[in-house]
Parts: structure tokens; sequence; C-alpha cells
């Protein structure tokens, strides 16, 4: 059985459902993207596998056990962490103290994990004691990952890291991603920049309207003719 | 040389730091209205009678017990307890029932204790008090707000309910003490007289300084505990602290408990410096309270301290020129003039 693996979610907000029974599954070791248009419900399927969407119908497993009406507070404590795509710090809070809450369910002293998160992301070591609310986007940004690494998670998902970076720093973060899933974490990537998110993936999915559109292996996605005219700007 | 000049620049550099650290960030335009606050005082000093400025501090650390509650419970559940100033009155007449009804049948009864009017029960009631108030502020949460949280009610139905939450707790207080004025047990004692014409009443240095002693009781619990970290961080973003991990049911329930805690001892102190208890007491605070938190920016417990001190401070001094009875107009004008020039509050951040 596969690490993650979402059945038919059927998902959304009061009134309006977005998620028409999304389908997708991620291996351990693998890095998976979803891409697709705006609105097509990627957001909310992270929302939901997480915990912060209630779902509807169908079934979300995480290492084989159903988390589908699980508290994020339960999800994350098994080793599922999430960085959303906006407000994804502490904003008064400082660096160090953002990657404590980000250790807040550890039960070991965690020192050595925020030094290796300084060896990660250097930058934030040297502004330790900033507040988060100060930092630039791209520092954030880092922050915002290294809050959720705190845990030694075996999955990791990533709600468009590159969203609203300047094309210089993208490069970075994709660069980081691939690091990360190196020591061994999985990680399900959500992405508006498709083209770099499925050059790293290996395997993606496009959803579209709610629904399954396609999927397949990063690479055949990036060489299909549909998704290039689609999502990738020619 | 360039050493002897960078030191100054140091300096100022250092202290903006560390005044970041505590969440008070220097904007220029920030400086400027401090420096003419200062430069107003400055100017006033010779026609304030330096008295009033010590019961200004009295009367701003009784309500920054009750301004911090405030402020920490409007930042973690985005709601404005109208309640508030009835549950300080609560915790005063809870400590009334203990003084007068409890503890004199086991044998504790007293008051002139030492240089203070009232006796070694108020003390014994303090604490009591405040746990009363702590369990019924978060029985109230129970039974009221969560529901209301779960169905995904406005910040303006909330502050209803809890107007309906004041309302009802002043009626039981009426109900059970009548509208009487009551007083703690007390006989009178000699106010201190310093020079300059200043006399304290040793009962307002015993409030100043459990004031002093909560405040800082709390400035050690948000910095350095676990559960504080998890306050501010529920404060600062409820979904990210949901996922990494906090319970943020507990997070609630402590917030309520500190908050309620510290308004029932905010209305036993404003008893004890009133000499007197009365149904309405509370309500009638809930304007300074409300001035104190929006002064200091809605939301930051630091800033709400220094807004307490200085509305207690302008209150009383404004009794040396204009009636005594409109001191709370005084905290009303306050709130409006921060409300209309910066709403986010003198040590608000930019959002």
């Amino acid at each position: 059985m596969a690490l993650l693996e979402a059945s038919s979610v059927v998902a959304g907000y009061g009134e309006t459902e977005i998620l028409h029974g999304v389908s997708i599954a991620v291996n351990t070791g693998e890095i998976v993207t979803i891409i697709g248009p705006n609105g097509c419900g990627k957001s909310t399927l992270m929302k939901a596998i997480v915990g912060l969407v209630r779902i509807r119908a169908g079934s979300v497993h995480f290492r084989g056990v159903d988390i589908s009406d699980q508290d994020p507070e339960q999800t994350v404590r098994s080793g599922l962490c999430y960085v959303p795509q906006t407000d994804n710090v502490f904003p008064s809070m400082t660096i160090r103290e953002n990657l404590e809450i980000g250790a807040f369910v550890r039960r070991d002293d965690y020192q050595f994990r925020i030094d290796e998160m300084f060896e990660l992301f250097p930058d934030l070591q040297r502004s330790a004691r900033l507040k988060a609310g100060t930092l630039s986007g791209g520092q954030r940004q880092m922050l915002a990952i290294a809050r959720a690494l705190m845990l030694d998670p075996v999955l990791l998902l990533l709600d468009e890291p590159s969203a609203g970076l300047a094309p210089a720093l993208v490069e970075g973060v994709f660069k980081r991603i691939r690091d990360i899933n190196g020591t061994g974490v999985s990680i399900l990537l959500v992405e508006q920049n498709a083209r770099e998110s499925l050059r790293i993936s290996d395997r993606g999915y496009v959803l579209s309207g709610g629904v399954n559109q396609l999927q397949d292996t990063g690479p055949a996605l990036l060489d299909s003719p549909e998704v290039g005219r689609v999502y990738l700007g020619g | 040389m360039s050493l002897v000049s960078s030191r100054p620049q140091n300096f100022a550099r250092t202290s903006r730091r560390y005044l970041r650290r505590i969440g008070l960030r220097m904007s220029p335009g920030r400086i400027s209205a401090l420096l003419a606050a200062g430069l107003l005082i400055l100017g006033f000093l010779p026609f304030i009678k330096l008295g009033l400025v010590v019961n200004g501090l009295i009367l701003g650390s009784v309500i920054a017990l009750g301004a911090i509650g405030l402020t920490l419970v409007y930042g973690i559940l985005k709601l404005g307890n109208f309640a508030h100033g009835d549950y300080m009155a609560f915790g005063a007449y809870v400590a009334f029932f203990i003084v007068d009804g409890v503890l004199p049948r086991v044998g504790i009864e007293g008051a002139g204790l030492g240089p203070f009017t009232f006796g070694f029960p108020v003390l014994i009631a303090l604490p009591l008090s405040a746990m009363v108030v702590a369990l019924g502020a978060i029985a109230l949460d129970l039974l009221i707000y969560r529901r209301l949280r779960d169905r995904g009610a406005s910040t303006a139905i909330l502050m209803m309910a809890s107007l309906g939450v004041a309302i009802a707790i002043r009626g039981l207080v009426q109900l059970i003490w009548t509208g009487n004025t009551q007083h703690y047990p007390r006989e009178s004692r000699q106010v201190f007289h310093l020079p300059m014409d200043v006399r304290i009443p040793p009962d307002g240095m015993f409030v100043a300084l459990v004031a002093v002693i909560l405040v800082a009781g709390v400035y050690l619990l948000l910095t350095y505990t676990k559960m504080g970290k998890a306050m501010r961080a529920t404060s600062d973003n409820p979904t990210l602290a949901l996922v990494s991990g906090i319970n943020t049911k507990q997070v609630v329930w402590w917030t309520w408990g500190i908050g309620g805690a510290l308004a029932a001892i905010a209305g036993v102190l404003l008893a004890v410096v009133q000499a007197q208890l009365l149904p309405i007491m509370g309500w009638k605070f809930l304007i300074p309270l409300f001035a104190a938190v929006i002064l200091g920016g809605i939301g930051n417990p630091y800033g709400a301290l220094i807004g307490a001190l200085v509305v207690g401070v302008s209150m009383e001094l404004s009794t040396q020129w204009i009636n005594p009875s409109y001191k709370p107009a005084v905290a009303f004008a306050i709130m409006i003039g921060v409300l209309l020039a910066r709403p986010r509050g003198i040590f608000g951040d930019a959002q």
C-alpha cells in the first residue's frame, strides 16, 4: 500500500463542493506534484488530507491508517506535516520560536533539530532572533518549510512553495525540495510553476474541475503535448 | 575615532533590537509620537499634582490586570468580551462571600492587617476567588462560546453573546448579594506621607505590588513556557497552530483560565481601593479596560499594560481640572482618540 492514499475524496466549503472524487497516491520516497488550473481544488485537496477541511465522502489513508476524520493535531503527530501557501509562519514570534512551535509535539530535546535546520537554511540562523513578520518572501518560505521539518515528517505537503517569489529564488526553492527529499522525506507538492515542479517530480497528477484529469511520471507529463499546451504555456 | 563614533549607533541598534524583541518596534512616526507625548507631559509637570500620578498608577495597575486578560482573550478567540468587567465584579463578590460568609464559620476573621485596611481573610479569598472565576470562565466557554464558534459564528455574534453574559452575571450578583453597597471588613489606617505632598494609601501599595507580580508572571508564562508560546502562536495564526500539533482547545481553556483569574483578582483589588463593592462596579470599569486594550494595540498584552497605566494616570490627573465623576469619560475620550488617529494602537504592528 502506498504511503498516502486518497481515494475518491469529496470535499468543499459550506454549500460549495470543490472536490468531486479525487484519487491520488504517494509512495515512500517519492516527490509527487499536483498541477491544474486555478480553482481546480489543489489546495482544497491538501487541506482535506491534513484535516482542515472535512471529507464528505471517500477516504484518506496514511501509513495504512484511515485519517479521513482525524483532527489535524493527530495527523501531524503521525508524521504528516503541511506548509500552507500563505500565512505559513507566526509573524510576531521570532524565527527560533517558530521552529520551537514546529517541534511542539516532540517529547525529546529538539535543539539538535533546530541546529540541523540552521545548517540547511543558513539565512535563518543569522536572523534567529528576528520576528518572522519582518522576513522577506524567500526567507519566510524557508522558515515555513523548516518549521514543518522540525518533526522529522515522513511526508511533507507543500502548497505552492514558489508562489510570490522572485524568479531568481524559485530555482533555489526547488533545489531545496529535492535536497529534503534526498534525506528520505516523501513530498506532495501543489504548484502553479508546473514546469519546474514536474522536472523534480517522480510522478504528477493533473486536476481539473475537482476531478482527476491525467496522471503519469514527471518527465512524461512534461513531454505530453496536452499538458504542455494547457499548463506549461506552450 | 571610528570606534567612538560607532558606539552611540551600536547602542541605538541594540536598544532598537531589544524593543523589537518584546514587540515594540520603533518607527519614526512612533518615536515622534512618544516624543510629543513626553514634551506634553514635561510641559504640564509644574501644574501636576504628583499625588494624582501615584493614584493613577494604582488605578492603572488594576486596569492592567483586567486589560491583559481581555486582550489575550481577544487575540486568541477573536472575542471582544463585554462580560470581562462583570467577571471582575463577580470575582470581588466571590471573595466577599468567602470573607463574609465562609471564613468566619471556621473562626478566621479580622481586618486591619499591618498597615492595610483589610484583613488576612482577603488574602485567603484572593486566590480562591481567582480559581472560581477561572473555572467559571472556562465553563461559560464550553457552555456558550465554543458552541457558537463551532457553528462558525461571526465576531459580532460572539460579542453580542458576551453582552448577554455580562447582563446575566450582573443580575446574578444582584440576586445573591442585593444591589446595596457592601465592603470587606476594614479598619481605617494612616496613609504614608512622602515629600511633595504625595500621599500613598498602604492598600494602594498592596494593589500595585500584586499587579506587578502577576504581570511579571504573565510575561514569564508567555515568553518562556510551552503553553505560553502555544498561546502566542494561536493568537498569531490559529490554522498554522493547529497543523503544528498544538491542542488549540487546551490553549482556549488556559486563555480563559488566566483571563478569568486576573479579572477576579482585579475585581478584588478594585473593591479594596474603592473600599466598596457594587454590582455595577465591573460594568463601569469596561471602558477603561477597552481604552487600555485599544491604546496598546488589540491582542498585545505588553501594549495593554502600558495602555492601562496611561489610562489610569490620565483618569486620575483629570480630576485636578474636572469633576471626578467624569473619569470614565476621560478613558472614553482616549479610546475614541486612539481609534480615530491610530486604530492599531501605539504598539500595534502595521498589517
